[in-house]
Protein backbone atom coordinates (compact mmCIF):
# COMPACT_ATOMS: atom_id res chain seq x y z
CA UNK A 1 0.00 0.00 0.00
CA UNK A 2 2.77 2.42 0.96
CA UNK A 3 4.74 1.45 -2.11
CA UNK A 4 1.75 1.97 -4.21
CA UNK A 5 1.01 5.40 -2.80
CA UNK A 6 4.58 6.44 -3.49
CA UNK A 7 4.25 5.27 -7.04
CA UNK A 8 1.15 7.35 -7.51
CA UNK A 9 2.65 10.53 -6.12
CA UNK A 10 4.16 12.13 -9.13
CA UNK A 11 2.11 15.27 -8.65
CA UNK A 12 1.91 18.38 -6.57
CA UNK A 13 -0.67 17.71 -3.84
CA UNK A 14 -3.13 20.48 -3.07
CA UNK A 15 -4.49 18.61 -0.06
CA UNK A 16 -3.21 15.71 1.97
CA UNK A 17 -5.53 13.38 3.84
CA UNK A 18 -3.66 12.02 6.84
CA UNK A 19 -4.92 9.26 9.12
CA UNK A 20 -8.46 10.45 8.72
CA UNK A 21 -11.16 8.81 10.83
CA UNK A 22 -14.73 9.96 10.99
CA UNK A 23 -17.55 8.93 13.33
CA UNK A 24 -21.31 9.47 13.08
CA UNK A 25 -21.98 9.29 16.84
CA UNK A 26 -21.00 5.64 17.42
CA UNK A 27 -20.58 4.60 13.80
CA UNK A 28 -17.05 4.53 12.46
CA UNK A 29 -17.67 5.66 8.88
CA UNK A 30 -14.16 6.54 7.66
CA UNK A 31 -11.29 4.37 8.75
CA UNK A 32 -7.72 5.64 8.66
CA UNK A 33 -7.77 7.09 5.16
CA UNK A 34 -4.52 8.44 3.70
CA UNK A 35 -4.04 9.94 0.26
CA UNK A 36 -3.06 13.13 -1.54
CA UNK A 37 -5.25 15.16 -3.83
CA UNK A 38 -3.41 16.25 -6.97
CA UNK A 39 -3.65 19.91 -7.88
CA UNK A 40 -5.76 20.94 -10.89
CA UNK A 41 -6.75 17.39 -11.67
CA UNK A 42 -9.97 15.48 -11.37
CA UNK A 43 -9.93 12.89 -8.60
CA UNK A 44 -12.86 10.50 -8.50
CA UNK A 45 -14.05 8.68 -5.38
CA UNK A 46 -15.77 5.43 -6.28
CA UNK A 47 -17.12 2.50 -4.32
CA UNK A 48 -20.37 0.73 -3.46
CA UNK A 49 -23.24 2.49 -1.67
CA UNK A 50 -22.48 3.16 1.96
CA UNK A 51 -18.73 2.82 1.54
CA UNK A 52 -18.14 6.31 2.93
CA UNK A 53 -17.21 8.18 -0.23
CA UNK A 54 -19.76 10.97 0.28
CA UNK A 55 -18.87 11.10 3.98
CA UNK A 56 -15.23 11.54 3.03
CA UNK A 57 -16.12 14.26 0.51
CA UNK A 58 -18.13 16.16 3.10
CA UNK A 59 -15.14 16.19 5.46
CA UNK A 60 -13.37 18.50 3.02
CA UNK A 61 -15.73 21.42 3.63
CA UNK A 62 -16.68 20.40 7.16
CA UNK A 63 -20.32 19.84 6.25
CA UNK A 64 -20.48 17.34 9.10
CA UNK A 65 -20.22 20.26 11.53
CA UNK A 66 -23.88 20.98 10.76
CA UNK A 67 -25.15 18.00 12.67
CA UNK A 68 -24.47 17.12 16.29
CA UNK A 69 -22.63 13.95 17.28
CA UNK A 70 -20.22 13.90 14.33
CA UNK A 71 -16.53 13.62 15.10
CA UNK A 72 -13.36 13.90 13.02
CA UNK A 73 -9.96 12.45 13.86
CA UNK A 74 -6.74 12.92 11.97
CA UNK A 75 -6.44 15.60 9.38
CA UNK A 76 -6.83 17.04 5.94
CA UNK A 77 -3.91 19.36 5.27
CA UNK A 78 -4.43 22.19 2.82
CA UNK A 79 -1.26 24.29 2.40
CA UNK A 80 0.02 22.62 5.53
CA UNK A 81 -2.98 23.61 7.68
CA UNK A 82 -5.24 20.95 9.12
CA UNK A 83 -8.68 22.20 8.09
CA UNK A 84 -10.37 19.80 10.49
CA UNK A 85 -8.71 21.39 13.52
CA UNK A 86 -11.04 22.99 16.06
CA UNK A 87 -9.29 26.34 15.81
CA UNK A 88 -9.90 26.51 12.05
CA UNK A 89 -13.08 28.38 11.14
CA UNK A 90 -15.27 26.12 8.97
CA UNK A 91 -16.71 29.20 7.27
CA UNK A 92 -13.21 30.14 6.05
CA UNK A 93 -12.70 26.56 4.86
CA UNK A 94 -15.92 26.67 2.84
CA UNK A 95 -14.79 29.85 1.12
CA UNK A 96 -11.83 27.99 -0.33
CA UNK A 97 -13.42 24.58 -0.81
CA UNK A 98 -16.87 24.79 -2.32
CA UNK A 99 -19.36 22.10 -3.14
CA UNK A 100 -21.89 21.03 -5.76
CA UNK A 101 -24.61 18.68 -4.58
CA UNK A 102 -26.37 15.59 -5.87
CA UNK A 103 -29.52 17.41 -6.79
CA UNK A 104 -29.49 20.95 -8.15
CA UNK A 105 -30.31 23.17 -5.17
CA UNK A 106 -30.69 26.74 -6.39
CA UNK A 107 -31.99 29.21 -3.84
CA UNK A 108 -35.37 30.89 -4.31
CA UNK A 109 -33.73 33.93 -5.85
CA UNK A 110 -32.94 35.23 -9.29
CA UNK A 111 -30.24 33.62 -11.42
CA UNK A 112 -27.95 36.56 -10.71
CA UNK A 113 -28.51 36.51 -6.96
CA UNK A 114 -27.93 32.77 -6.82
CA UNK A 115 -24.47 33.16 -8.30
CA UNK A 116 -23.75 36.32 -6.31
CA UNK A 117 -24.74 34.61 -3.04
CA UNK A 118 -21.21 33.64 -1.98
CA UNK A 119 -20.03 37.22 -2.51
CA UNK A 120 -23.06 38.84 -0.87
CA UNK A 121 -22.70 36.88 2.34
CA UNK A 122 -19.14 38.14 2.55
CA UNK A 123 -20.39 41.69 2.39
CA UNK A 124 -19.59 42.36 -1.27
CA UNK A 125 -22.23 44.80 -2.50
CA UNK A 126 -20.43 46.74 -5.21
CA UNK A 127 -22.50 46.30 -8.35
CA UNK A 128 -19.51 46.42 -10.70
CA UNK A 129 -17.61 43.73 -8.78
CA UNK A 130 -20.70 41.54 -8.55
CA UNK A 131 -21.54 41.97 -12.25
CA UNK A 132 -18.05 41.06 -13.30
CA UNK A 133 -17.64 38.05 -11.01
CA UNK A 134 -21.10 36.68 -11.72
CA UNK A 135 -20.43 36.92 -15.44
CA UNK A 136 -17.07 35.15 -15.07
CA UNK A 137 -18.60 32.38 -12.99
CA UNK A 138 -21.50 31.87 -15.39
CA UNK A 139 -19.05 31.73 -18.29
CA UNK A 140 -16.92 29.16 -16.46
CA UNK A 141 -20.06 27.12 -15.88
CA UNK A 142 -21.04 27.39 -19.57
CA UNK A 143 -24.33 29.02 -18.66
CA UNK A 144 -23.65 32.62 -19.67
CA UNK A 145 -25.03 32.38 -23.20
CA UNK A 146 -28.30 30.84 -22.00
CA UNK A 147 -28.69 33.03 -18.94
CA UNK A 148 -27.34 36.47 -19.84
CA UNK A 149 -30.70 37.82 -20.99
CA UNK A 150 -32.65 36.49 -18.03
CA UNK A 151 -30.40 37.12 -15.05
CA UNK A 152 -33.28 38.57 -13.08
CA UNK A 153 -35.59 35.63 -13.60
CA UNK A 154 -36.10 33.02 -10.91
CA UNK A 155 -33.56 30.21 -10.89
CA UNK A 156 -36.47 27.78 -10.80
CA UNK A 157 -37.32 28.72 -14.40
CA UNK A 158 -34.17 26.91 -15.55
CA UNK A 159 -34.12 23.25 -16.58
CA UNK A 160 -32.54 20.65 -14.28
CA UNK A 161 -29.25 20.61 -16.17
CA UNK A 162 -29.13 24.40 -16.29
CA UNK A 163 -29.88 24.55 -12.56
CA UNK A 164 -26.95 22.26 -11.88
CA UNK A 165 -24.67 24.46 -14.01
CA UNK A 166 -26.01 27.41 -12.04
CA UNK A 167 -24.97 25.64 -8.83
CA UNK A 168 -21.53 25.09 -10.35
CA UNK A 169 -21.32 28.80 -11.18
CA UNK A 170 -22.36 29.56 -7.61
CA UNK A 171 -19.61 27.30 -6.31
CA UNK A 172 -17.01 28.94 -8.58
CA UNK A 173 -17.77 32.57 -7.85
CA UNK A 174 -15.64 32.76 -4.72
CA UNK A 175 -12.65 31.43 -6.70
CA UNK A 176 -12.12 28.33 -4.55
CA UNK A 177 -9.05 26.12 -4.75
CA UNK A 178 -11.02 22.89 -4.62
CA UNK A 179 -14.55 22.15 -5.80
CA UNK A 180 -16.28 19.08 -4.38
CA UNK A 181 -18.88 17.34 -6.54
CA UNK A 182 -21.23 14.91 -4.83
CA UNK A 183 -22.65 12.77 -7.64
CA UNK A 184 -23.52 15.93 -9.56
CA UNK A 185 -25.22 14.15 -12.45
CA UNK A 186 -27.25 11.52 -10.62
CA UNK A 187 -30.47 13.53 -10.94
CA UNK A 188 -29.92 14.51 -14.57
CA UNK A 189 -30.75 12.99 -17.95
CA UNK A 190 -27.92 11.72 -20.21
CA UNK A 191 -27.71 14.90 -22.31
CA UNK A 192 -27.46 17.18 -19.28
CA UNK A 193 -24.99 14.71 -17.73
CA UNK A 194 -22.86 14.96 -20.81
CA UNK A 195 -22.72 18.74 -20.70
CA UNK A 196 -21.84 18.75 -16.99
CA UNK A 197 -19.04 16.25 -17.60
CA UNK A 198 -17.60 18.35 -20.40
CA UNK A 199 -17.80 21.34 -18.14
CA UNK A 200 -15.95 19.57 -15.33
CA UNK A 201 -13.18 18.37 -17.65
CA UNK A 202 -12.68 21.99 -18.73
CA UNK A 203 -12.75 23.31 -15.18
CA UNK A 204 -9.66 21.44 -14.07
CA UNK A 205 -7.57 24.09 -15.80
CA UNK A 206 -8.63 26.39 -13.00
CA UNK A 207 -9.48 24.32 -9.95
CA UNK A 208 -8.91 20.99 -8.33
CA UNK A 209 -11.93 18.72 -8.59
CA UNK A 210 -12.89 15.98 -6.19
CA UNK A 211 -15.92 14.05 -7.36
CA UNK A 212 -17.96 11.26 -5.86
CA UNK A 213 -19.61 9.16 -8.51
CA UNK A 214 -21.68 6.03 -8.65
CA UNK A 215 -20.93 5.58 -12.29
CA UNK A 216 -17.65 3.85 -12.99
CA UNK A 217 -17.95 4.89 -16.62
CA UNK A 218 -18.08 8.48 -15.48
CA UNK A 219 -14.95 8.03 -13.37
CA UNK A 220 -13.20 6.34 -16.27
CA UNK A 221 -14.31 8.96 -18.78
CA UNK A 222 -12.85 12.09 -17.31
CA UNK A 223 -11.05 11.64 -14.01
CA UNK A 224 -7.27 11.68 -13.79
CA UNK A 225 -7.01 9.85 -10.49
CA UNK A 226 -9.37 7.42 -8.83
CA UNK A 227 -9.74 6.36 -5.23
CA UNK A 228 -11.67 3.19 -4.54
CA UNK A 229 -13.33 2.95 -1.14
CA UNK A 230 -14.93 -0.01 0.53
CA UNK A 231 -16.52 -0.21 4.00
CA UNK A 232 -15.02 3.07 5.11
CA UNK A 233 -11.51 2.21 4.02
CA UNK A 234 -9.50 3.50 1.11
CA UNK A 235 -8.61 0.33 -0.76
CA UNK A 236 -6.69 1.76 -3.66
CA UNK A 237 -5.69 5.12 -5.06
CA UNK A 238 -3.94 5.54 -8.38
CA UNK A 239 -4.09 7.01 -11.85
CA UNK A 240 -7.51 6.30 -13.29
CA UNK A 241 -6.13 4.29 -16.22
CA UNK A 242 -4.11 2.11 -13.86
CA UNK A 243 -7.09 1.50 -11.57
CA UNK A 244 -9.27 0.49 -14.47
CA UNK A 245 -6.75 -1.52 -16.46
CA UNK A 246 -4.64 -3.21 -13.81
CA UNK A 247 -5.89 -2.67 -10.27
CA UNK A 248 -3.46 -3.84 -7.62
CA UNK A 249 -6.09 -4.94 -5.14
CA UNK A 250 -8.41 -7.88 -5.59
CA UNK A 251 -11.36 -5.97 -4.09
CA UNK A 252 -10.93 -3.17 -6.61
CA UNK A 253 -10.95 -5.71 -9.39
CA UNK A 254 -14.03 -7.40 -7.94
CA UNK A 255 -15.87 -4.10 -7.71
CA UNK A 256 -14.95 -3.00 -11.20
CA UNK A 257 -16.09 -6.31 -12.63
CA UNK A 258 -19.36 -6.11 -10.73
CA UNK A 259 -18.73 -8.88 -8.22
CA UNK A 260 -19.15 -6.61 -5.18
CA UNK A 261 -21.14 -3.42 -4.79
CA UNK B 1 -57.74 -24.64 -22.24
CA UNK B 2 -57.69 -21.63 -19.93
CA UNK B 3 -61.32 -21.05 -20.82
CA UNK B 4 -61.95 -24.51 -19.45
CA UNK B 5 -60.22 -23.75 -16.16
CA UNK B 6 -62.23 -20.59 -15.68
CA UNK B 7 -65.59 -22.11 -16.20
CA UNK B 8 -64.77 -24.99 -13.91
CA UNK B 9 -64.33 -22.60 -10.94
CA UNK B 10 -67.58 -22.55 -9.03
CA UNK B 11 -69.51 -19.40 -9.84
CA UNK B 12 -70.71 -19.33 -6.25
CA UNK B 13 -67.26 -18.38 -5.00
CA UNK B 14 -67.03 -15.52 -7.46
CA UNK B 15 -70.43 -14.02 -6.69
CA UNK B 16 -70.45 -10.66 -4.83
CA UNK B 17 -70.29 -10.89 -1.04
CA UNK B 18 -73.54 -9.29 -0.01
CA UNK B 19 -72.81 -8.78 3.68
CA UNK B 20 -69.33 -7.41 3.09
CA UNK B 21 -70.64 -4.95 0.54
CA UNK B 22 -73.42 -3.81 2.84
CA UNK B 23 -70.92 -3.24 5.63
CA UNK B 24 -68.67 -1.23 3.36
CA UNK B 25 -71.57 0.84 2.18
CA UNK B 26 -72.80 1.49 5.73
CA UNK B 27 -69.37 2.64 6.83
CA UNK B 28 -69.12 4.89 3.82
CA UNK B 29 -72.44 6.50 4.70
CA UNK B 30 -71.40 7.10 8.31
CA UNK B 31 -68.15 8.69 7.18
CA UNK B 32 -69.96 10.83 4.66
CA UNK B 33 -72.39 12.10 7.28
CA UNK B 34 -69.56 12.94 9.64
CA UNK B 35 -67.77 14.80 6.89
CA UNK B 36 -70.87 16.69 5.80
CA UNK B 37 -71.71 18.05 9.26
CA UNK B 38 -69.05 20.72 8.99
CA UNK B 39 -70.19 21.72 5.52
CA UNK B 40 -73.81 21.71 6.63
CA UNK B 41 -73.04 23.82 9.70
CA UNK B 42 -71.22 26.41 7.64
CA UNK B 43 -74.04 26.59 5.12
CA UNK B 44 -76.67 26.83 7.87
CA UNK B 45 -74.82 29.65 9.61
CA UNK B 46 -74.42 31.53 6.35
CA UNK B 47 -78.10 31.02 5.61
CA UNK B 48 -79.28 32.36 8.96
CA UNK B 49 -76.90 35.31 8.79
CA UNK B 50 -78.06 36.22 5.31
CA UNK B 51 -81.72 35.78 6.21
CA UNK B 52 -81.58 38.08 9.24
CA UNK B 53 -79.45 40.56 7.35
CA UNK B 54 -82.07 40.62 4.62
CA UNK B 55 -84.56 41.99 7.14
CA UNK B 56 -81.97 44.34 8.60
CA UNK B 57 -81.09 45.86 5.27
CA UNK B 58 -84.77 46.48 4.52
CA UNK B 59 -84.75 48.94 7.42
CA UNK B 60 -81.25 50.33 7.04
CA UNK B 61 -79.67 51.02 3.68
CA UNK B 62 -76.34 49.34 2.96
CA UNK B 63 -74.91 52.75 2.12
CA UNK B 64 -75.84 54.11 5.55
CA UNK B 65 -74.52 50.93 7.19
CA UNK B 66 -71.15 51.37 5.53
CA UNK B 67 -70.74 55.14 5.83
CA UNK B 68 -72.49 56.34 9.01
CA UNK B 69 -69.96 57.24 11.67
CA UNK B 70 -72.11 56.35 14.69
CA UNK B 71 -73.10 52.92 15.95
CA UNK B 72 -75.86 53.41 18.51
CA UNK B 73 -78.51 50.77 17.71
CA UNK B 74 -79.65 50.52 21.33
CA UNK B 75 -80.20 54.25 21.79
CA UNK B 76 -83.48 56.09 21.47
CA UNK B 77 -82.21 57.66 18.30
CA UNK B 78 -80.46 54.67 16.70
CA UNK B 79 -77.67 55.03 14.16
CA UNK B 80 -76.32 52.03 12.30
CA UNK B 81 -72.84 52.82 10.99
CA UNK B 82 -70.47 49.83 11.15
CA UNK B 83 -67.35 52.06 10.87
CA UNK B 84 -66.79 52.59 14.63
CA UNK B 85 -66.89 48.84 15.21
CA UNK B 86 -64.66 48.28 12.19
CA UNK B 87 -62.13 50.81 13.46
CA UNK B 88 -62.09 49.09 16.87
CA UNK B 89 -61.50 45.74 15.21
CA UNK B 90 -58.77 47.12 12.98
CA UNK B 91 -56.95 48.96 15.78
CA UNK B 92 -56.90 46.00 18.17
CA UNK B 93 -55.96 43.55 15.42
CA UNK B 94 -53.21 45.82 14.14
CA UNK B 95 -51.69 46.12 17.62
CA UNK B 96 -51.96 42.37 18.04
CA UNK B 97 -50.19 41.71 14.75
CA UNK B 98 -47.59 44.32 15.63
CA UNK B 99 -46.71 42.07 18.57
CA UNK B 100 -47.40 38.65 17.10
CA UNK B 101 -45.61 38.96 13.74
CA UNK B 102 -42.16 39.93 15.04
CA UNK B 103 -42.35 37.71 18.14
CA UNK B 104 -43.81 34.76 16.25
CA UNK B 105 -41.34 35.04 13.38
CA UNK B 106 -38.30 35.38 15.61
CA UNK B 107 -39.44 32.46 17.77
CA UNK B 108 -40.01 30.38 14.64
CA UNK B 109 -36.57 31.19 13.21
CA UNK B 110 -34.99 30.33 16.52
CA UNK B 111 -36.87 27.06 16.95
CA UNK B 112 -36.44 25.93 13.38
CA UNK B 113 -32.85 27.00 12.69
CA UNK B 114 -30.99 27.47 15.97
CA UNK B 115 -32.45 25.50 18.85
CA UNK B 116 -31.11 21.98 19.18
CA UNK B 117 -33.70 19.27 19.29
CA UNK B 118 -33.67 18.87 23.08
CA UNK B 119 -34.34 22.53 23.71
CA UNK B 120 -37.02 22.57 21.05
CA UNK B 121 -38.80 19.72 22.80
CA UNK B 122 -38.95 21.85 25.93
CA UNK B 123 -39.75 25.27 24.44
CA UNK B 124 -42.38 24.20 21.92
CA UNK B 125 -44.87 22.73 24.41
CA UNK B 126 -44.62 25.92 26.50
CA UNK B 127 -45.31 28.04 23.47
CA UNK B 128 -48.24 25.87 22.54
CA UNK B 129 -49.53 26.07 26.11
CA UNK B 130 -50.05 29.79 25.49
CA UNK B 131 -52.61 28.81 22.89
CA UNK B 132 -54.39 26.59 25.39
CA UNK B 133 -55.12 29.35 27.91
CA UNK B 134 -58.81 30.35 27.71
CA UNK B 135 -59.15 33.77 26.11
CA UNK B 136 -61.24 35.09 28.99
CA UNK B 137 -58.19 34.60 31.19
CA UNK B 138 -56.19 36.65 28.74
CA UNK B 139 -58.92 39.28 28.95
CA UNK B 140 -58.60 39.64 32.70
CA UNK B 141 -54.83 39.52 32.39
CA UNK B 142 -55.09 42.54 30.08
CA UNK B 143 -57.57 44.38 32.29
CA UNK B 144 -56.05 43.72 35.71
CA UNK B 145 -52.36 43.39 34.98
CA UNK B 146 -51.34 44.94 31.65
CA UNK B 147 -53.54 48.03 31.87
CA UNK B 148 -52.35 49.07 35.38
CA UNK B 149 -48.80 48.45 34.21
CA UNK B 150 -49.30 50.62 31.13
CA UNK B 151 -50.93 53.30 33.26
CA UNK B 152 -47.64 53.69 35.09
CA UNK B 153 -46.05 54.65 31.79
CA UNK B 154 -49.03 56.56 30.33
CA UNK B 155 -50.92 57.97 33.35
CA UNK B 156 -53.77 59.34 31.22
CA UNK B 157 -54.61 55.85 29.86
CA UNK B 158 -58.22 54.92 30.68
CA UNK B 159 -59.01 51.69 32.54
CA UNK B 160 -60.49 50.22 29.37
CA UNK B 161 -58.37 50.74 26.29
CA UNK B 162 -57.61 49.11 22.97
CA UNK B 163 -53.84 49.19 23.49
CA UNK B 164 -53.81 46.73 26.35
CA UNK B 165 -56.37 44.46 24.70
CA UNK B 166 -54.38 44.48 21.46
CA UNK B 167 -51.06 43.76 23.16
CA UNK B 168 -52.44 40.78 25.04
CA UNK B 169 -54.22 39.54 21.95
CA UNK B 170 -50.82 39.69 20.24
CA UNK B 171 -49.38 37.45 22.94
CA UNK B 172 -52.23 35.05 22.39
CA UNK B 173 -51.65 34.87 18.62
CA UNK B 174 -47.84 34.61 18.84
CA UNK B 175 -47.73 30.83 19.29
CA UNK B 176 -50.15 30.47 16.41
CA UNK B 177 -47.89 32.47 14.09
CA UNK B 178 -44.69 30.87 15.34
CA UNK B 179 -45.99 27.34 15.08
CA UNK B 180 -47.21 27.71 11.48
CA UNK B 181 -44.10 29.66 10.44
CA UNK B 182 -41.85 27.08 12.01
CA UNK B 183 -43.64 24.30 10.12
CA UNK B 184 -43.12 26.23 6.91
CA UNK B 185 -39.42 26.75 7.62
CA UNK B 186 -38.84 23.18 8.66
CA UNK B 187 -40.43 22.05 5.40
CA UNK B 188 -37.59 23.77 3.51
CA UNK B 189 -35.39 20.94 2.23
CA UNK B 190 -32.11 20.34 4.10
CA UNK B 191 -30.42 20.47 0.69
CA UNK B 192 -31.04 24.24 0.48
CA UNK B 193 -29.61 24.80 3.97
CA UNK B 194 -26.57 22.68 3.11
CA UNK B 195 -26.15 24.57 -0.16
CA UNK B 196 -26.03 27.84 1.72
CA UNK B 197 -23.74 26.50 4.44
CA UNK B 198 -21.41 25.08 1.80
CA UNK B 199 -21.06 28.58 0.35
CA UNK B 200 -19.68 29.70 3.72
CA UNK B 201 -22.85 31.27 5.07
CA UNK B 202 -23.39 31.48 8.81
CA UNK B 203 -26.50 30.02 10.41
CA UNK B 204 -28.12 33.45 10.60
CA UNK B 205 -27.33 34.22 6.96
CA UNK B 206 -28.74 30.86 5.92
CA UNK B 207 -31.86 31.42 8.01
CA UNK B 208 -32.53 34.94 6.74
CA UNK B 209 -31.36 34.71 3.15
CA UNK B 210 -32.34 31.19 2.15
CA UNK B 211 -34.73 29.50 4.58
CA UNK B 212 -36.97 32.50 5.25
CA UNK B 213 -37.50 33.42 1.58
CA UNK B 214 -38.04 29.75 0.70
CA UNK B 215 -40.78 29.51 3.29
CA UNK B 216 -42.21 32.97 2.65
CA UNK B 217 -45.58 31.81 1.37
CA UNK B 218 -46.11 29.59 4.40
CA UNK B 219 -44.94 32.32 6.71
CA UNK B 220 -47.17 34.97 5.17
CA UNK B 221 -50.08 32.56 5.32
CA UNK B 222 -49.40 32.23 9.05
CA UNK B 223 -49.60 36.03 9.32
CA UNK B 224 -52.88 36.12 7.47
CA UNK B 225 -54.37 33.34 9.56
CA UNK B 226 -53.09 35.13 12.68
CA UNK B 227 -54.85 38.28 11.46
CA UNK B 228 -58.03 36.32 10.99
CA UNK B 229 -57.73 35.06 14.57
CA UNK B 230 -57.25 38.62 15.80
CA UNK B 231 -60.27 39.91 13.89
CA UNK B 232 -62.45 37.13 15.29
CA UNK B 233 -61.13 37.29 18.86
CA UNK B 234 -63.90 38.23 21.29
CA UNK B 235 -63.29 37.82 24.99
CA UNK B 236 -60.10 39.83 25.35
CA UNK B 237 -61.55 42.90 23.66
CA UNK B 238 -64.94 42.52 25.35
CA UNK B 239 -63.27 42.42 28.75
CA UNK B 240 -60.41 44.87 28.36
CA UNK B 241 -61.20 47.35 25.59
CA UNK B 242 -64.44 48.74 26.94
CA UNK B 243 -67.66 48.48 25.01
CA UNK B 244 -67.85 51.98 23.58
CA UNK B 245 -68.11 52.05 19.79
CA UNK B 246 -65.70 54.78 18.91
CA UNK B 247 -64.60 55.86 15.46
CA UNK B 248 -60.94 56.42 16.15
CA UNK B 249 -57.57 54.96 15.30
CA UNK B 250 -56.12 56.02 18.64
CA UNK B 251 -55.12 52.90 20.60
CA UNK B 252 -55.21 54.81 23.89
CA UNK B 253 -58.95 55.27 23.74
CA UNK B 254 -61.76 52.88 24.53
CA UNK B 255 -63.31 50.98 21.70
CA UNK B 256 -65.64 48.19 20.78
CA UNK B 257 -64.97 45.62 18.13
CA UNK B 258 -67.55 43.82 16.03
CA UNK B 259 -67.17 40.72 18.17
CA UNK B 260 -67.46 42.64 21.45
CA UNK B 261 -70.67 44.27 20.26
CA UNK B 262 -72.17 40.91 19.34
CA UNK B 263 -71.40 39.55 22.81
CA UNK B 264 -72.83 42.63 24.44
CA UNK B 265 -76.12 42.41 22.57
CA UNK B 266 -76.42 38.64 22.79
CA UNK B 267 -76.07 38.82 26.56
CA UNK B 268 -78.65 41.58 26.90
CA UNK B 269 -82.42 41.23 26.72
CA UNK B 270 -83.06 42.25 23.15
CA UNK B 271 -86.32 40.88 21.76
CA UNK B 272 -86.14 38.50 18.84
CA UNK B 273 -87.13 39.87 15.49
CA UNK B 274 -86.50 43.50 16.41
CA UNK B 275 -84.07 45.67 14.49
CA UNK B 276 -81.73 45.71 17.52
CA UNK B 277 -81.66 41.94 17.37
CA UNK B 278 -80.92 41.97 13.67
CA UNK B 279 -77.95 44.32 14.08
CA UNK B 280 -75.89 41.50 15.51
CA UNK B 281 -76.45 39.52 12.35
CA UNK B 282 -75.39 42.42 10.19
CA UNK B 283 -72.28 42.83 12.34
CA UNK B 284 -71.75 39.07 12.28
CA UNK B 285 -71.95 38.94 8.51
CA UNK B 286 -69.35 41.70 8.23
CA UNK B 287 -67.09 39.71 10.52
CA UNK B 288 -67.59 36.46 8.65
CA UNK B 289 -66.81 38.15 5.36
CA UNK B 290 -63.61 39.66 6.78
CA UNK B 291 -62.32 36.39 8.20
CA UNK B 292 -63.45 34.50 5.12
CA UNK B 293 -61.40 36.76 2.86
CA UNK B 294 -58.38 36.45 5.18
CA UNK B 295 -58.71 32.69 5.33
CA UNK B 296 -58.99 32.37 1.58
CA UNK B 297 -55.83 34.44 1.12
CA UNK B 298 -54.07 32.37 3.80
CA UNK B 299 -55.20 29.13 2.22
CA UNK B 300 -54.07 30.27 -1.21
CA UNK B 301 -50.62 31.26 0.09
CA UNK B 302 -50.21 28.04 2.04
CA UNK B 303 -51.10 26.01 -1.04
CA UNK B 304 -48.68 27.89 -3.21
CA UNK B 305 -45.73 27.33 -0.89
CA UNK B 306 -46.17 23.58 -1.06
CA UNK B 307 -45.67 23.73 -4.80
CA UNK B 308 -42.38 25.60 -4.83
CA UNK B 309 -40.01 22.72 -4.35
Amino acid sequence: MVEQLEKAIDFQPVAEVKHLDFYYSGFHAIKNVNFDIPEKKVTALIGPSGCGKTTLLRCFNRMHDLYPGNRYQGGILVNGVNILAKEVDPIEVRMRISMVFQKPNPFPKSIFENVAYGLRIRGENSRTVLDEKVEDALKSAALWEEAKDRLNQSAYDLSGGQQQRLCIARALVTEPEIVLFDEPTSALDPIATNSIEELMSGLKQKVTILIVTHSMQQAARFSDYTAFMYMGELIEFDKTETIFSQPAQKRTQDYLSGRIG
Amino acid sequence: MTQQVFSSVSTKKLSPKLIRNLKEKAIEIVLFIAASTSVATTLAIMFILLEECWFFFQEVSIFKFLTDTEWTPLFANPRYGILPLLSGTIVTSAIALFVAIPCGTIAAIYLSEFADSKLREIVKPFLELLAAIPTVVYGYFALLFVTPFLQKIFPELPGFNMLSAGLVMGLMITPFVSSLSEDAMRAVPALLREGSTAMGATKLQTALRVVFPSAISGISSSYILGASRAVGETMIVAVAAGLQPNLTLNPFSQGATITAFIVQVSLGDVARGTIEYQTIFAAGLTLVLMTLVLNIIGYYLAKRFREIY
